[in-house]
């Protein structure tokens, strides 16, 4: 009885099934590093956008006690308005120099800076920020009151490690003995760095003054461009989609608005921007940069995407409740308005949901048609403002940062992706419990 | 025992003109000749039952009588069918109204996902039937009543009608199709989904409405048309084989193929 | 009366006529609703709609005819005297505009009359003075022809919104009291307002259509207008593409095409192997958890906006890549003189696209049927060789629609080139120079300071009409395709 198996046995693996083995496991590995560097990539931009995002959000601050010199302000002394309003913000400067050095003797740190370089450290918003406290109650005049400015933006960098001496040594705008007294100022609690509500809050600055740029008008302009949005493409699209769904006979006419509206879908998105410029802007004279006009752009680009999405939450609606509305004498239009659409109803909203998020992401038609570039300073007063004013959004007020020089805005931009990225996240997660919560099973 | 009956049933027919009358209907399905030629005339106050094998057309004849095929965009029909008189085709009826008065119950239980008491009162409430609320309640118990399912859902009107049992919502469906007082109701295999004895409720009810009513009902079971109905057509590939009195059918068939499939070999 | 003022009476008159045709109908069935044809608020919606959306059509249809053909009037009295004087027409026209609106504002204040304006009996000063007095402060000094222009304005547009309330407000009325003698017992209200409400929405849905020949012609007509002022042969054959300002300039399309091209074929080497790849094992290998953990991470790589991509590509991505490539970098060669290259926007086009390409090639691979697997499988196949012998080919149509999809996409894709790509027009091969496209010119040349009436500037819609065609041609096979595929296994 000899030991040896057959050279056909199942019990040994031939060469041929081992190379073919290997084939499958290489084609195996390969997927797995597909998806890893999916994943990978997903993990590099998110990390990126939090190491460089969250920085935007402190800020560095300059406590002063400002004496608000009646010589300087009101040399009349008489608190007369509209003599003290002829003092410019260029007046309010000698007050903030001869702060500084106040804050410097009571800590007594020596320094060899010249007035220009002292005052250097604040933000260039800080004259009109005393300005405007002035202008509020004059009687302020006289007095010794604890401000905290801005710092410039370039010292705000030298705290967060943007620039060093060395890098600043050929800098005009900063100057290493600049840094040394910061240092010092650190110390004794003059300068600190802490979280900037306004940031969030407040208004775009021009492009000297990164430190006081704040994403939260483009928030506003934003949101009165999905208020449009929302206004236009819920009723519009659902419209729609029962027409094409319900009622619609299959045509020619029919099949045109099908393929039309599958291909619009897919037509880039500056193009919409191209439509909105060239119609609604020189056409019909609608205002530019504002976010009404955006709104009408960004409603026509996401309308195929609700419609789409609308006639999906219809067809899963199952023929026999349409049915038993119809065998009991309902009207069509009542079968869908009664029992059609209350049931496709949280699908609808998920679509607009999602549809909406994608809108609110989009920039390149909102370059086109203007709302870019340093527009809005104020927050909107009220609604017609807020729809007819020239504003910015916040994709939009992002790029606007990323292509300013200073790199100051970069930090920025990638703070504001960071708010950004919040409201999508909220609304992506609604849409998500929506469809968890009311998503039925036939 | 059971001639007693059936002669009861005959003695109750009115024999005045026939409620639905259908001349030479035909129904396309784009290629497909799903009828042909159907020429029946049904009467009010009696139970007519459809029969035949699956695929032969009862439930596209049935449907016809109401309109409901209107829903389908690629059915044909030609021929007439008239409702006392008036052509249920012509352009000048208005298919909800029709619907209104020939009411319809489906294969499969179809609760709207609402409570029970708002099925019910879906109809009357679009067709105005009550002026106020205490008289919807009135339609709405009076319907489950008949419908012998009041006293299971009585406690539990505010409850989605879609959580009852199928037996429950196939009596609820009834029941919502009856709220509406059709003149007509079209049964479409009513008691697929029930258990003996709810089957024996609907049936019972069914004698009941026909008092009424005029009922027409679609089945499969051979014993349950012989049991309800006063008049069975048998339908076969599309075409009304033989209609006539139900006694006769399931005695004495004329024509050779509703013999054999009374008896089973087709089907 | 103003324009809202329209609307809110016609508003007013329409919520008048919902009630009161219900009271009507009501009253005429003794109370009764049951002998009613139909429920008692069809006939109130009945007088809502007669009432409301036909005068509603007329103003808004009547409100935009006027301002064309005002417009129209103005300039054509005002060409003569702007040919004389050789003045810029669109800031004369927006001084007509500002007057016409200041004579509004005083008329509306007071401090004016319609007859001082008719008459003519307030000269040029009188008027300056009158208007600074209610607050409409013009800049420039206002000349005669200007005034005589904003007057005729100011008359035609007043006599106009005039006609234009009364139709509308009559025609409301007419409207009101005809649904109102209709709402009777026997009228058939509901298939009526069903009727109208299907207008409606086959209103709403042909609005895609008005969308797409709205978005052709605008990009057509003022294409036409480049093309008048720039020969054409130069656009599509033409090898240069530089805009200046003063004349002269050489505006080709192809050297943008070729970048367009180019980086959007980096972008799909990168996003079709991998998302390919990544498609095969999520619906062939990956078991349930690994499922649901990866393939909603995937997309959430698409659910990203896209500036966010542009700026990682300008601000991390690219330099990044200098560090290696450029000057001083670590590999010690000068390939990269700046961060924008063909490279940067290409790679993070290319990961933007990762989840597109593998979640619609996920749904063709799942949409083969399992019996062609278990017939690969009962041959004694791997499952590789069996995606890659059975699989793959049935679904390769669909994946290449998909991939013709995804190439759409990238060439229409705007924000990652405009921060990425850089804006220098040549047909250049080193992937690691900076290139521009077709999106990225569009924007340069539509929001810069250049006059709009410039060929300069009008290139742009050229530019975006060539862009629409290339990617509806794109989207249109690729469904094509797509749809046939489908078809295969239905
Ligand atoms: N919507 C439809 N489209 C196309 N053909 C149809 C449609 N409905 C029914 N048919 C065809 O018409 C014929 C009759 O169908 P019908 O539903 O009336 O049969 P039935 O007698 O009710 O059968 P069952 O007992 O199985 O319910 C069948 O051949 C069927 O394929
Ligand atoms: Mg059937």
């Amino acid at each position: 009885m000899t030991d040896t198996t057959p050279t056909n046995s199942l019990f040994k693996t031939s060469d041929r099934t081992k190379s073919r083995n290997a084939a499958e496991k290489r084609f195996r590995v390969y997927g797995i590093i597909a998806i890893f560097i999916g994943l990978f990539m997903l993990l590099v931009l998110a990390s990126t956008i939090v190491l460089r995002g969250t920085s935007a959000f402190q800020q560095t601050f300059i406590t002063l006690d400002v004496e608000l010199l009646e010589s300087k302000l009101d040399k009349k002394g008489n608190r007369n308005i509209d003599d003290i309003k002829k003092v410019s913000t260029f007046g309010y400067n000698p007050i903030l120099v001869n702060a500084v050095r106040g804050s410097l003797e009571k800590n007594g740190i020596e320094t060899s800076l010249k007035k220009k370089e002292l005052s250097g450290i604040i933000s260039k918003s800080a004259p009109s920020q005393l300005r405007e406290y002035v202008l509020a109650d004059v009687s302020r005049i006289g007095q010794t009151i604890e401000f905290r400015f801005l710092a410039n933006g370039w010292i705000d960098g030298y705290l967060k490690g943007r620039y060093t001496r060395e890098s600043v040594a050929n800098s005009k705008f900063a100057s290493a003995e600049q840094f040394d007294l910061i240092d010092e100022l650190i110390k004794v609690g003059v300068v600190e760095k802490k979280f900037n509500l306004d940031f969030i809050l407040g208004a775009d600055a021009s492009d000297q003054r990164p430190e006081a740029s704040g994403i939260g008008v483009a928030v506003v302009g934003s949101f009165y461009m999905m208020l449009v949005v929302l206004l236009l493409s819920l009723p519009l699209g659902v419209a729609a989609s029962v027409y094409l769904e319900e009622f619609a006979k299959k045509n020619l006419f029919t099949d045109l608005i099908e393929i039309t509206i599958s291909n619009l879908a897919a037509v880039p998105s500056i193009v919409f921007g191209i439509l909105g410029l060239a119609v609604f802007i020189n056409y019909v004279n609608l205002p530019q940069s504002t976010p009404l006009v955006g709104g009408l752009v960004l409603t026509l680009m996401t309308l195929p995407t609700i419609i789409i999405s609308t006639r999906a939450s219809l067809k899963s609606v199952p023929p026999s409740i349409r049915d038993a509305a119809l065998g009991i004498g309902a009207s069509k239009m009542q079968m869908v308005f009664h029992h059609v659409l209350p049931l496709a109803a949280p699908g609808i909203f998920t679509g607009t949901i999602i549809g909406m998020a994608q809108a609110l992401g989009e920039s390149a038609p909102l370059l086109l048609i203007g709302m870019i570039g340093y527009i809005a300073t104020n927050m909107p007063a009220n609604i017609s403002e807020g729809l007819l004013a020239p504003n910015s959004a916040m994709p939009a007020q992002i790029y606007e940062w990323a292509k300013r020089a200073d790199p100051a805005f970069v930090e920025r931009a990638w703070g504001g992706i960071i708010i950004l990225l919040i409201f999508l996240l909220t609304m992506n997660t609604l849409a998500v419990v929506l469809r968890r919560k009311f998503e039925r099973r036939w | 025992m059971k001639d007693q009956l059936n002669s009861d049933r005959e003695a109750s027919l009115s024999n005045g003109m026939p409620k639905i009358t259908a001349e030479n209907v035909n129904v396309y399905y784009e290629e497909v000749h799903a009828l042909k030629d159907v020429s029946v005339k049904i009467e009010q106050n009696a139970v007519t039952a459809f029969i035949g094998p699956s695929g032969c057309g009862k439930s596209t004849f049935l449907r016809c009588l109401n309109r409901m095929n209107d829903t389908i965009d690629i059915c044909k029909i030609t021929g007439r069918i008239l409702l006392e008189n008036e052509d249920i085709y012509d352009a000048k009826v208005d298919p909800v109204q029709l619907r209104a008065k020939v009411g319809m119950v489906f294969q499969k239980p179809n609760p709207f996902p609402k409570s029970v008491y708002d099925n019910i009162a879906y109809g009357p409430r679009i067709h105005g039937l009550a002026s106020d609320k205490s008289e919807l309640d009135d339609i709405v118990e009076q319907s489950l009543r008949r419908a012998a399912i009041w006293d299971e859902v009585k406690d539990r009107l505010d409850a989605p009608g879609t959580g009852l049992s199928g037996g429950q919502q196939q009596r609820v469906c009834i029941a919502r199709a009856i709220a509406t007082s059709p003149d007509v109701l079209l049964m479409d295999e009513p008691c697929s989904a029930l258990d003996p004895i709810a089957t024996a409720q609907v049936e019972e009810l069914i004698d009941e409405l026909r008092q009424n009513f005029c009922v027409v009902i679609v089945t499969h079971s051979m014993q349950q048309a012989a049991r309800v109905s006063h008049r069975t057509a048998f339908f076969h590939l599309g075409s009304l084989v033989e209609f006539g009195d139900t006694e006769k059918i399931f005695t004495n068939p004329e024509d050779p193929r509703t013999e054999s499939y009374i008896t089973g070999r087709i089907g | 009366m103003s324009t809202y003022g329209v609307l809110g009476l016609l508003f007013l008159i329409a919520i008048f006529g919902f009630f009161f045709g219900r009271i009507k109908a009501l009253s005429s069935a003794d109370g009764d609703i049951k002998k009613l044809h139909s429920l008692p608020q069809f006939y109130g919606l009945n007088a809502v709609f007669l009432a409301f959306f036909p005068p509603l059509l007329v103003l808004v249809i009547w409100t935009f005819a006027q301002s064309i053909f005002v417009d129209e009037r103005i300039k054509r009295e005002l060409s003569p005297w702007i040919l004389a004087e050789q003045k810029n027409i669109n800031l004369v026209i927006s001084e007509v505009d500002r007057l016409s609106d200041g004579l509004k504002v005083s008329v509306e204040l007071g401090s004016l009359t319609y007859q001082q304006i008719s008459a003519k009996t307030v000269g040029l000063g009188g008027i300056e003075n009158i208007l600074n007095a209610s607050g409409v402060f013009l800049t420039d000094d206002i000349q005669a022809p200007i005034l005589a222009a904003a007057r005729l304005k100011f008359y035609m547009e007043t006599l106009g919104n005039s006609f234009r309330n009364w139709l509308v407000i009559i025609g409301s009325i007419i409207g009101l009291v005809w649904a109102l003698t209709q709402a009777k017992l026997n009228f058939r209200a509901r298939p009526r307002v069903e009727q109208m409400i299907l207008v409606l929405l086959a209103a709403a849905a042909t609005l895609a259509i008005f969308t797409s020949v709205g978005i052709v012609l605008s990009m057509l007509f003022e294409a036409l207008r480049f093309f008048g002022m720039h020969p054409w042969t130069d656009f599509f054959f033409g090898s240069t593409w530089a805009p200046s300002f003063s004349a002269g300039s050489e505006l080709s399309i192809l050297p943008l095409l070729w970048g367009t091209l180019y980086i959007s074929f980096v972008a799909l080497l990168v996003a079709v192997p991998i998302g390919l790849y990544a498609a095969i094992y999520l619906s062939e290998y990956a078991s349930r958890p690994v499922r649901a953990f990866a393939k909603p991470l995937l997309e959430v790589l698409a659910g990203i906006p896209t500036i966010v991509y542009g700026l990682f590509a300008l601000t991390t991505f690219g330099p990044f890549l200098r560090k290696f490539f450029g000057d001083g970098g670590f590999l010690g060669v000068e390939w990269m003189s700046d961060s924008r290259s063909v490279i940067t926007a290409g790679v993070v086009m290319g990961m933007m696209l990762i989840p597109f390409v593998s979640s619609l090639s996920d749904d063709i691979i799942n949409a083969v049927p399992q019996s062609l697997r278990d017939g690969s499988y009962g041959l004694g196949a791997t499952q590789s060789e069996t995606v890659r012998n059975v699989i793959l080919p049935a679904a390769l149509p669909g994946i290449i629609g998909a991939i013709l999809l995804a190439a759409s996409r990238a060439i229409g894709e705007t924000m990652i080139v405009v921060l990425g790509a850089g804006a220098v027009a040549k047909f250049a091969g080193n992937p690691l120079e900076a290139l521009t496209t077709i999106t990225t010119r569009i924007v340069s040349q539509l929001t810069g300071d250049l006059e709009f009436d410039s060929a300069e500037t009008l290139v742009a819609f050229a530019l975006g009409l060539t862009l629409f065609t290339i990617t509806l041609g794109l989207n249109v096979l690729a469904l094509y395709i797509v749809r046939r595929y489908r078809e295969q296994y239905e």
